[in-house]
């Protein structure tokens, strides 16, 4: 009974189920959670009182570097390092240069998402206690979980084990560390 | 709420049968995780690897003695490599526009055919990138193209047209297989979560890097995945924009023309969702997954095919319009040569093939024919082919100085090539049936409980179908 834990999980039948669930967790003064699905359901994330602009402004930032990379790349081999009478053109001629700004722009924030998606949820991660779960292995498939963790203030094993059984869970178990 | 909404087409169709998450995942999981596979999977596979080796003996023997193997010559200097990258690169297009387009129009019946039509692209991409490398001559200085400082001191010459196309062609492979593989994720964690096999599981559990479902990663991720889809969207539209502009920027009698870029791109797109109904016909049927690719899916993509095929025919008539009313006497004859010319077979087997035959999808009977819809896919194929042979070869064998006209003849090399990359891109699409998921099982569960719940509602009417019932009643 002393191995650490990483907190209590419920299993529910339906994307409905969890979702009334998260909300009457959070209702109950619960903030450290976390809810798993096998796909994204409209408004859990915000039913667990999680909000996240991280990935927008990282596409926006990398974006905009993209655009400035692609654009200082063309005029620094085109007017300073090699610059080139093609046609009787300026070297500066910069309609020519937007078609690759803007392919730079694109491939960087695609990188930005991409890269940017991973990186704030800590992807790759070889492990994580949650795995540990029973069952758990549908929250891939067909079944939907949601966790209090133990680091939240009210946790408290046997009180927030007998509330998640009273939401109508179908199997209460807890998570090791 | 739901009973003011009226809808003619039931979103049911999208799903056939009795389908629950369970079933939906195992349907789709399975082909990857179980080892028996139809024969016909193992024959074409076997024949689209004999031409995989076609591919690489063409390329083995035009390293060895160059271009010159090839038909190209003076005037027509690029013949077989354009024509098949142009073709290879449009087919390419519809995999972008089914799966950012529709995902910012809401079009929920994308969700079965993405996958599948993503992976098209990526493949398709990489048989288009081939035959520019091979056509400079000395592929292994094709880093040339790049702007990487070398011994020459020389830059890439960014006014030009062909540099725009190293840059649109390389950013839209790169994002393409981003967006492709942040698709995958979740569904790699499924297979990860139901691979008996230490092996697989290993292998999958690798490439999920740790997904698990939870709400703040799917948060993320939707939010991506828009993100990514947004800037697929132009990107697709550059792409081929720039491929014509190749084209466009020269002065050469049928390039020189502003109408290239929109019926490019259009063109790109009637191609390539003539592939993909090339593909998805024969898989669907092959893996029994007429529940998820049903005949709703064809008759859509069968539609867009007309629609896209209507504005590609329109192109052509604005070409010849546009010839007859300039006054320019280079663009006329190049108008009366690709009607009587020594190419007027394939300017009229292009007009058949592409405008004339597509016509028979108006009729609802055609687009619920299977066969039909195949044979017509893969004359469009064929058509779409034949237009860019005459765009590039009609106009290059006779421009301006008669004295400098001459004739275009592939030798048996250009064929080798190109029925290699035929081969390569079946060999690449059946390994991806047999290793990746090629419906996305994440989606399609999402489907089935937007569409459950749909029809929770009482005033649906219809025939409700109890798709997900045993999961959704508590």
């Amino acid at each position: 009974m002393n191995v650490p834990l990483h907190g209590i999980i419920a299993e529910f039948e339906s994307a409905e189920d969890l979702l009334h669930a998260a909300k009457r967790a959070r209702e109950a003064g619960y903030t450290q959670m976390d809810a798993y699905s096998p796909f994204p359901i409209h408004g859990l994330s915000e039913a667990i009182g999680f909000e996240d602009h991280k990935v927008p402004w990282t596409v926006f930032i990398t974006g905009v570097i993209g655009a400035i990379a692609g654009f200082s790349l063309q005029y620094y081999i085109s007017v300073v390092d090699y610059p080139l009478n093609v046609g009787g053109r300026p070297f500066l001629s910069w309609p020519s240069f937007i078609p690759v700004t803007f392919e730079t722009t694109v491939l960087f924030a695609s990188f930005g998402a991409f890269i940017g998606m991973l990186a704030f949820n800590g992807l790759p991660q070889p492990y994580h206690p949650i795995f540990n779960a029973p069952r758990f292995e549908r929250a891939s498939q067909d079944r939907f979980f949601l966790c209090i963790e133990a680091k939240d203030p009210l946790f408290d094993r046997t009180k927030t084990r007998q509330f998640l059984e009273s939401l109508g869970a179908r199997l209460v178990s807890e998570v090791e560390e | 709420m739901q009973g003011q909404i009226v809808r003619t087409e039931p979103a049911t169709e999208l799903i056939e049968g009795q389908h629950t998450y369970e079933t939906v995942t195992h349907k789709i999981g399975s082909v990857v995780l179980s080892y028996r596979h139809p024969r016909a999977w193992y024959v074409v596979t076997a024949i689209a690897a004999f031409f995989v080796f076609v591919l690489i003996t063409s390329i083995a023997w035009l390293l060895l003695r160059g271009v010159g193997i090839w038909g190209i010559n003076q005037p027509v200097g690029w013949g077989f490599a354009i024509i098949n990258f142009v073709w290879w690169i449009g087919i390419g297009h519809a995999g972008t526009l089914i799966s950012a387009i529709l995902l910012l129009l809401r079009q929920q019946w994308r969700t079965s055919i993405n996958r599948f039509a993503e992976a098209m692209t990526i493949f398709a991409v990489m048989c288009a990138g081939m035959f520019p490398l091979l056509h400079v001559g000395r592929p292994w200085v094709a880093y040339w193209l790049l702007p990487i400082p070398n011994w020459t001191g020389a830059w890439p010459q960014f006014r030009s047209p062909l540099i725009w196309d190293v840059f649109a062609v390389t950013t839209y492979f790169t994002v393409s297989l981003l967006f492709w593989f942040t698709g995958l994720i979740p569904d790699l964690a499924t297979l990860r979560d139901r691979a008996k096999n230490r092996l697989a599981q290993v292998i999958f559990g690798v490439l999920a890097m740790g997904w698990r479902n939870s709400a703040k990663h799917w948060h993320r991720y939707e939010s991506a995945y828009l993100l990514l889809a947004g800037l697929s969207t132009p990107l697709v539209v550059s792409v081929h924009s720039i491929v014509s502009l190749d084209f466009a920027v020269s002065l050469i009698p049928g390039w020189h023309t502003t109408i290239f870029p929109p019926y490019f791109v259009a063109g790109a797109i009637y191609s390539g969702f003539a592939m993909v109904l090339t593909l998805v016909i024969p898989i669907r049927a092959l893996y029994k997954m007429q529940d998820f690719l049903t005949m709703k899916h064809l008759d859509w993509m069968a539609k867009i095919m007309l629609a896209t095929g209507l504005i590609v025919f329109y192109g052509y008539i604005m070409e010849i319009f546009t010839a007859l009313y300039s006054a320019n006497q280079y663009e006329q004859y190049l108008i009366t040569n690709r009607f009587f010319g020594p190419y007027a077979p394939f300017f009229w087997a292009l007009l058949i093939c592409n405008g004339l035959i597509p016509q028979v999808l108006w009729s609802p009977k055609v687009r619920q024919n299977v066969v039909l819809l195949f044979i017509i896919s893969l004359i469009v194929n064929v058509g779409m082919w034949l237009e860019r042979f005459v765009i590039v070869v009609t106009s290059l064998h006779r421009d301006f100085l008669p004295s400098s006209w001459g004739m275009y003849v592939p030798t048996i090399w250009d064929w080798g090539l190109y029925l290699g990359t035929i081969g390569f891109f079946t060999f690449m699409m059946f390994l991806f049936v047999r290793f990746v998921p090629m419906i996305s099982i994440f989606e399609m569960r999402d489907l089935l409980h937007q569409t459950d719940r749909h029809h929770a509602a009482p005033a649906t009417g219809a025939a409700v179908t109890p798709a997900a019932s045993t999961e959704v009643t508590p």
